[in-house]
């Protein structure tokens, strides 16, 4: 049951966004990238301009 | 993996889906046949879920399998250009949500509502057949090319399969759609606001609450997506109820009673505002809440109408179907077709399609679930939407839903012409159902959805007791204000980057997205665009939805066909000719609808239908003189828009007519090895994501 409440809420979170912050820095590690990463607040940011740059929202 | 799950035996699962086919066939034939006082709602539910089902178990499978041949082993653009922003390859029912919330807006509740003056049986019967041969299959299609395209856009794929022709024209057509669909929203949102304090107050804290919930965001918990939107929704339902309190103050009151001229002119200023600001201020944390509180609204709506079953009272068919309806002008053909577009097929959703959604696909074969089960599933939300519009009284639904300049102005003339049609009201009825509804007036408040909030009260009313019908009915207008707003900013939005490339390649500065005089001028030159067509929708005499709405829909439909010629000259081109029916027959479908259409909007001698007849109507009476004071004065202004849309009916019909033609060239071209633009497809990279695939 607490299983399926966790996967119930990680679920939530993914399809919010609000793990995006997470999702980007696990990127990171798998990219092994060189420089530091974004700061939560730097990728909030970032990550608002560039999303609504497009077709977002249909009728 | 579905690999993985163990399968029923053969004859088992036929008998399952025999049945499923035969319950969904009693379904569909009890409300197709049925003559009487009321149907029991449980019987649309039920049709709708057996066709969607049915559909997609058989004929998605079939596409899957034959016509695409989905490759699950097949690397998507997710995979091959991870990076970790625009291109994630993401777990299926994420993407299902992110699709879903996409694509679903203020249309499958909007024109149900409307189409309802045929009787339910019309609308019904296109919102489930045509999403499952058309809709669904549109908006698959379209997914499945952009996957194996990169990911790449309607319009660029318009452009490398047919040609440069091809892709302006599907530019120049997203952007008449975007500037036609904002304004009749605009209107929509307007007309649940006149002369209304308490919907007017909730909406217009939909704004500071965004911004608060934006700051929030921004500032003291950057990215915390699921604490902002608690907040702000909580912030919402406090507005909902802060709004009763602001309706009962004789002197707070006045301050949100508008008429709605000026209520449209304030929603203009908004829009401007709403695309020059920052995202991260008013439209990202709008977003959110408006996508939470549609999400929940639908659930809560299906269920309430799985668990109250309530009693359809619309009659299967009115009288209205020979094309003298109060709402909108025309007959069941082609009219139906046109005003229900999003439900059951919806040129915009082309565009979700070939945008986010094709860089999110971790796995080829997913693209049958997310293109054709997503699109299922707004079309049972505009199943509900005739639902609720069908559980009114028909006399009711036509009290609301009738311009002033059709059945009069007065609530003795209204009821006297409604009841004389055959649907009995009374205005003590109508004044009852608007002081329950914490409202003064119910007559005449067109765009489907005050209508709309009436029947989603009546029905959480009967759950949750009479006493909160006040709160339900503002509760669905802030809803439905809440995510036409959102389409408004967005779209005012994606239009002002569409313009400024545009410009730019003529004035390179311009086409900086950033650059602050060119964000001005643009999103100005978008607002007063539509804001144009919402003004002179709010003070036209017979309503504005009336010539708006079908305007939106002969655009929206344009926009489909448009994705189909694409998706029908791809099927041809990569030797599929034989399976390119399954495209080609929805496009000449939607070919004859629209041009139908199109042709009685420009030519009928019908005053309610034809544009050009209306003008020169109201052109010989103010020649005649017959017209005085204020009529007179808008008469010159009314006969340059009704000329206006009807310049626009005809741009879209010879938009729909090249493209058909440009389709039938290349196809031709194609087949007899003639030149043509080659096919454009990514080479096949296999999948490192499929781990139950077995290399060699």
């Amino acid at each position: 049951m607490t299983e399926l409440l966790k996967r119930a809420w990680r679920t939530l979170r993914e399809l919010s966004g609000d793990d995006a912050y997470e999702r980007y820095l696990a990127h990171r590690r798998a990219m092994h990238a060189a420089n530091s990463p974004l700061t939560r607040a730097e990728f909030y940011r970032a990550e608002q301009e560039r999303k609504w740059d497009g077709v977002k929202r249909c009728c | 993996m579905a690999s993985e799950r163990k399968r029923l035996p053969g004859p088992v699962a036929f008998a399952i889906w025999a049945a499923v086919v035969v319950l969904g066939a009693t379904a569909l034939g009890g409300i197709a046949l049925h003559r009487g006082e009321s149907v029991n709602a449980m019987w649309f539910i039920l049709a709708a879920v057996c066709v969607y089902t049915v559909g997609y178990r058989f004929y998605s499978a079939f596409l899957a399998a034959r016509v695409l041949a989905l490759d699950a082993t097949r690397a998507t653009p997710a995979e091959r250009f991870n990076d970790g922003r625009d291109f994630v390859p993401t777990n299926r029912w994420v993407v299902f949500g992110h699709h879903f919330a996409a694509i679903a807006g203020p249309g499958p509740l909007i024109g149900p509502t409307l189409a309802a003056q045929f009787g339910y049986l019309p609308g019904t019967l296109w919102i489930l057949f045509g999403a499952v041969l058309g809709g669904c299959v549109q908006d698959f299609v379209a997914l499945f090319c952009s996957i194996r395209r990169d990911g790449r856009s309607l319009g660029q794929m318009a452009r490398d399969e047919l040609g440069a022709l091809g892709g302006a024209v599907a530019l120049i057509g997203v952007l008449a759609i975007m500037i036609i669909l904002i304004a009749v929203l605009g209107l929509v949102v307007v007309n649940a606001m006149r002369h209304s304090p308490w919907a007017t107050s909730t909406v217009a804290a939909t704004i500071p609450i965004a911004i608060l919930v934006g700051l929030v965001m921004r500032y003291l918990r950057p990215g915390r997506v699921l604490e902002g939107t608690a907040l702000g929704v909580t912030l919402l339902l406090l507005a909902v109820f802060g709004g009763s309190w602001i309706d009962a103050h004789p002197a707070i009151r006045g301050w949100f009673d508008f008429d709605g001229p000026t209520l449209a002119l304030f929603v203009i200023l908004y829009g401007f505002a709403a695309a020059v600001l920052p995202v991260w201020l008013l439209l990202a944390p709008r977003d959110y809440l408006s996508t939470f509180m549609k999400i929940g609204t639908i659930v809560a709506l299906a269920l309430a109408i799985v668990v109250l079953n309530p009693a359809v009272k619309m009659p299967a068919l009115t009288q209205f179907v020979d094309g003298t309806g109060p709402i909108f002008g025309g007959k069941v053909f082609p009219f139906v077709f046109i005003t229900i577009a999003c439900g059951a097929i919806s040129g915009f959703h082309s565009l979700i399609s070939s945008g986010t959604t094709p860089k999110l696909l971790a796995n080829e074969r997913d693209a049958r679930f997310i293109g054709y089960g997503a699109m299922a599933v707004e079309s049972f939300v505009a199943i509900m939407a005739m639902v609720a519009a069908c559980v009114l009284d028909p006399g009711v639904y036509f009290a609301i839903n009738s311009p002033a300049g059709v059945v009069g102005a007065q609530a003795a003339d209204a009821v006297a012409t409604i009841s004389a049609w055959g649907f009995p009201v009374t205005a003590a009825q109508m004044q009852e159902l608007a002081r329950e509804m914490g409202e003064a007036t119910l007559f005449a408040r067109t765009g489907g959805a005050p209508s709309l909030a009436v029947g989603m009260a009546s029905i959480f009313s009967r759950a949750f007791g009479d006493t909160l019908l006040a709160v339900w009915y503002h509760f669905a207008i802030m809803f439905e204000a809440l995510f036409i707003l959102t389409t408004v900013d967005a779209g005012t939005r994606v239009a002002r980057f569409m313009l400024q490339d545009m410009i730019g390649n003529a004035v390179p500065a311009m086409g900086r997205t950033s650059w602050y005089p060119s964000v001005l001028i643009c999103s100005a030159l978008v607002v007063a665009g539509w804001g144009y067509f919402l003004y002179f929708g709010v003070i036209d005499p017979l309503g504005g939805i009336n010539s708006l709405w079908p305007l939106f829909g002969i655009a929206n439909q344009m926009l489909a066909a448009i994705a189909l010629c694409v998706a029908t000259t791809i099927l041809v081109k990569s030797r599929k000719a034989t399976f390119a029916w399954v495209t080609a027959l929805p496009l000449a479908w939607l070919v004859v609808v629209t041009s139908s259409a199109a042709w009685q909007k420009l030519f009928s001698s019908d005053l309610k239908l034809g544009f050009l007849a209306h003008a020169d109507d109201l052109a010989a009476q103010l020649a005649a003189g017959t017209l005085s004071g204020a009529a007179a004065a808008q008469a010159p202004r009314l006969i340059f828009n009704d000329r206006l849309d009807a310049a626009l009916t005809l741009f879209f019909l010879i938009t729909v007519w090249v493209l058909v033609f440009e389709t039938a060239r290349v196809c031709h071209a194609a087949l007899t090895g003639k030149r043509c633009p080659p096919i454009t497809e990514s080479p096949h990279v296999p999948s490192r994501l499929v781990e139950d695939w077995v290399r060699d």
